[in-house]
């Protein structure tokens, strides 16, 4: 009988390594501390009724933030320790299956479960505000939505402690990622997390193209619409049409795994490459899903702090609706050496470079915007200003990598890897900074401590180029990716070396955010005035900091672009508002129509978990009691029809009037 | 969200109505599906050729099944027509008649499909046999997965209209279901055609 | 309220019972025909396919006026405009694979 646990433990927990030991320990103690802080104050209720529950956007897009700061640290981490791998010829800090281990995690965490979560969080925290709206469409959806994803990064990070992290990269490839190639269930975790978040992304994309298109304020045509808001529906069209193929890829891969398919097989008739078409038809949407809302954000600030509106509003919309439409004829380019062809190549060639275009345009549209603004230079302003000569030179040498011969020489080398990850940092990181610090104050009514921010801001720029512009170097050198170790006759190491200081550099700026937070919580003044930059220019600055669970008192009534800044210099100059403005700002107080609290989103993704966790060590009474529980909640949830309620005009009133006494 | 007077007000804000957000919600969710459909067709077509030496479709497919599957589906989704036009006359026996009665023939349409594959596996075609197959399996099954779970969900329906009778609420489950099941037939269609004509062409 | 029944009803009574009989009616045709050409062998490889995928469209657009009264739905019309979208990404997922693993020099 102890034989039998001894044996099963060794297999189900990753065993004989220090550092995975570290955190195996670590994990195990933060549980304990988790559950023991909540008994002792006595927060288990409050947890429960007040977070795990919720509906409401505000409270979903702050635990998606939450999640994704944790995962930043996570993948972060990653970072530094092949870093450290790299930073001496042969070193023997991580071997090749530890190496490879934590370049696929590294990736997957980065894109899927930080910049995704994050970029949701701003979706879920901003919309609604800036459409005048006091919900998404679908508020229980929405909270399906975040728990899939948690339900879907903690299969996928639980990998590392029991069972074994994937190895096969970050989009697993196969014939490696077959069961041939990877016996053990690392493979299976990374099928049902990323399956499982990606079912609750999908959800996303359709919650926000309806909010987007049904639910602004009256008076807000979608050419009034904010930058913000017309990148999130772009993102949203999107991941509406690119996620159901990462869907059937994954599920595709799990047949071969586990029923003994041949799709992706080298036997039996099966196609690896069809793989690689398939999963970039994905993957190449993806990447844009992410940069837009940046795009977006990017507008909103350099408006906001130039007090001038954006330059070109409608060459932005075109530019943002027609990249995510090109960004679904571009994928092969990421296999342009895998045997296509010279037309299929020179295709898809032209179609990248084509795509380049509009974010030209729009990176114009900012200059112009700044020229002749009354600009000032506040954090958010700074990751924006400092977003320009990084992304644009990440853009660039996209272009490069778009030649197709060129590429043969590109393709998987550190010229490669310097690319995206300019783009990913310089567009998506930088971007989602920006939103932070800008929305940070909306969320909380507080900002984040502007010299803290200041110096992680510094930090993470030197660190950036340190780390990467030697990357570019090192390919050109030969320096392949994914490699573990080098020989020191290869006179890689000097640039290696000074590309490791630069990694260490944006570490410590990350903890410099970190200390941002813990302080301005602690130390910095609450304001709940609603405008909290003295100079906002939509909607959300308009409703009180933190706004109100219902958002607005009183729906707006909206007549133009950058309604709220419009309205604020109407004021100035005396002038009276349009009637039906006056109208819809003195109406009465109404009872407001509000969705219920649920606990079916977590519970339904529990069991999906429980599902997910089955296939992974296929236990079959696990996969049938985790799919047995998704199908009986989904039936709770159609059987019920109490699920709103309406709150009454004393409360609205009480509400507004706290926090009018909180404001300065 | 079956407050009468609340609806007025929303639509005077310039809110939609809930039943219809979750129509247009449904008809994209639809949309997103009609993708994934189109990754396996994608997949199918590509892999259809790979039969590694065994069995090829053209072997062992038997049309007569099919043919009736076919039909079969197609008076589910005239069926179903029905019920919604029971329903928007007000007629409950009606609605809760047509809608069972799409359920049996989907039931129906099932068991052919079930004892099409059982056929298959006993003759030596299983998903594991060549790529062929695993796409021929997965393309046709997936389709007969959101099909049973669309039986499920019409029962459901069924049960609600029975207790809460004809309501907003009940009427668009009714509209969106039966959205659904068209769906569905639309997708057979194209399995009929591109998977079962095509290989015996 | 009152005036949504009335949308509704007005949306739906186009869904009349002939409406729905001469689509149920179109699409038991537009099945025969492929079907008879196919089982028949009454034409040459090409011939055939166009004629199967051409009644399989047709019926698809049976089904979606027929039955999913997608001619019916006011301005603006977001249900046409994702559909139509979804036909795009379709064909770029369908023809695009096609066509890149048609002369894939790797693939087997």
């Amino acid at each position: 009988m102890l034989e039998t646990i001894k044996e099963f433990a060794s297999e189900f927990f990753v065993t004989g390594d220090p550092l995975i030991l570290g955190a195996q320990v670590s994990i195990g103690l933060a549980m304990v501390a988790i559950v023991f802080i909540l008994t002792y104050f006595k927060k288990w209720r409050w947890l429960w009724t007040e977070w795990l529950t919720s509906v409401d956007h505000k409270k979903i897009g702050i635990m998606y933030i939450i999640c994704a700061i944790l995962m930043l640290f996570r993948g972060g981490v990653d970072a530094l320790l092949m870093r450290v791998q790299l930073a001496a010829p042969e070193l023997e800090f991580l071997n090749a299956e530890h190496y490879n281990a934590i370049f696929t995690t590294h990736g997957v965490i980065m894109i899927l479960f930080m910049a995704m979560p994050l970029m949701f969080g701003l979706f879920n925290i901003i919309v609604p505000l800036q459409l005048g709206a006091r919900d998404v469409a679908f508020p229980f959806l929405n909270s399906f939505s975040f728990w899939m994803f948690f339900a879907g990064a903690m299969l996928f990070n639980v990998s590392f402690v029991i069972g074994g992290s994937p190895d096969a990269g970050w989009l697993s490839y196969p014939p490696l990622s077959e069961v041939s190639g990877s016996p053990g269930v690392g493979q299976d975790f990374y099928i049902w997390g990323i399956q499982i978040s990606g079912m609750g992304s999908l959800a996303t994309g359709i919650n926000f193209v309806v909010t987007i298109l049904k639910m602004r304020a009256p008076g807000m045509k979608l050419m009034k619409m904010p930058m913000f808001s017309w990148s999130v529906l772009a993102s949203s069209v999107t991941i509406m049409f690119a996620f159901p193929i990462l869907t059937v890829t994954l599920f595709l891969l799990f047949l071969d795994r586990y029923l003994g398919a041949h799709f992706f097989t080298v036997d039996g008739g099966g196609n690896p490459m069809m793989y690689l078409n398939l999963i970039w038809m994905w993957g190449h949407p993806e990447v844009y899903i992410v940069v837009l809302p940046a795009f977006g954000i990017f507008s909103e600030v350099v408006a906001t702090f130039s007090k001038k509106k954006v330059f070109g509003y409608k060459s932005m919309v075109f530019a943002l609706m027609s990249i995510s439409f090109f960004s679904f004829f571009t994928w092969a380019h990421h296999f342009f050496t895998m045997g296509s062809g010279a037309n299929v190549n020179a295709f898809f060639a032209v179609t990248t470079m084509i795509i380049a275009i509009p974010t030209g345009v729009k990176v114009f549209n900012w200059l112009f915007t700044m020229y002749r603004g009354k600009l000032s230079f506040p954090t958010p302003m700074m990751w924006t200003i400092a977003f320009i000569p990084c992304f644009v030179i990440g853009g660039m040498t996209g272009v490069l990598l778009s030649v197709a011969p060129a590429d043969f020489q590109f393709h998987n080398s550190y010229f490669l890897i310097a690319h995206f990850h300019q783009v990913l940092i310089g567009g998506v990181v930088f971007g989602y900074f920006a939103g932070l610090y800008y929305w940070w104050p909306k969320m909380f009514g507080f900002k984040l401590h502007e010299g803290l921010g200041k110096w992680a801001f510094w930090l993470w720029n030197i660190g950036f180029y340190v780390c990467f512009m030697p990357q570019y170097a090192l390919g050109l050198m030969g320096m392949t990716r994914r490699f573990n170790e080098y020989n020191f006759d290869m006179g890689w190491q000097p640039l290696n070396v000074v590309s490791t200081v630069g990694g260490f550099i944006m570490g410590l700026a990350f903890l410099f955010q970190v200390w941002q937070i813990a302080h301005s919580i602690r130390f910095l003044k609450k304001d709940t005035n609603g405008d909290n930059w003295g100079q906002g220019r939509t909607l959300e600055w308009s409703i009180p900091s933190p706004a109100p669970f219902y958002n607005f008192a009183r729906v707006p009534h909206v007549v133009e672009q950058d309604d709220w800044w419009e309205k604020k210099e109407r004021h100035a100059r005396g002038e009276a508002d349009p009637a039906e403005v006056i109208a819809a700002d003195t109406a009465p107080l109404e009872p407001i129509h509000m969705p219920k609290n649920s606990g079916i989103p977590i519970i339904m993704s529990g069991f999906w978990f429980v599902a997910g966790f089955g296939f992974v060590w296929d236990w079959k009474w696990m996969i049938i009691l985790g799919l047995v529980g998704v199908v009986v909640t989904m039936l709770a949830r159609s059987f019920n029809y109490d699920d709103d309620y309406y709150v009454p005009v004393e409360e609205i009133e009480r509400i507004e009037a706290a926090a009018l006494k909180g404001a300065k | 969200m079956a407050k009468a007077h609340s609806h007025e007000h929303d639509h005077a804000h310039g809110h939609q109505d809930p039943e219809q957000l979750k129509q247009f919600g449904f008809w994209l969710f639809m949309v997103t599906d009609v993708i994934l459909f189109s990754t396996l067709f994608a997949t199918f077509v590509v892999l259809r050729g790979n039969i590694a030496g065994g069995p090829a479709g053209a072997d062992l497919i038997e049309m007569n099944g099919i043919i009736v599957s076919t039909f079969i589906l197609l008076t589910s989704s005239f069926t179903s027509g029905l019920a919604l036009l029971s329903m928007n006359k007000g007629n409950k026996q009606g609605l809760i008649l047509w809608l069972a009665v799409s359920a049996l023939l989907g039931l129906s349409f099932i068991y052919l499909e079930v004892s099409e594959f059982v056929h298959l596996v006993h003759e030596g075609a299983n998903i594991g046999t060549s790529a062929y197959w695993s796409a021929f399996f997965t393309l046709v099954g997936t389709h007969g997965l959101h099909v049973s779970l669309g039986i499920v969900w019409i029962t459901s329906v069924i049960i609600q209209i029975a207790r809460r009778g004809i309501t907003p609420a009940t009427k668009r489950r009714v509209n969106i279901i039966s959205l659904y099941w068209h769906f569905l037939d639309v997708i057979w269609i194209f399995v009929f055609s591109i998977v079962y004509l095509m290989e015996v062409m | 309220m009152a005036s949504h029944q009335q949308n509704e009803h007005q949306a739906h009574s186009h869904g009349s019972m002939k409406s729905y009989i001469l689509g149920f009616i179109l699409s038991i045709v537009l099945t025969i025909i492929p079907l008879v050409a196919v089982l028949n062998d009454m034409f040459n490889k090409t011939t055939t396919i166009v004629i199967v995928l051409v009644t399989a469209v047709l019926q698809l657009l049976v089904q979606l006026l027929f039955f999913m009264h997608i001619r019916e739905e006011d301005g603006p019309r977001y249900n046409l405009i994702s559909l139509v979208f979804a036909v795009v990404i379709l064909l770029t997922i369908v023809i695009g694979s096609i066509w890149i693993m048609t002369y894939n020099a790797v693939a087997v």
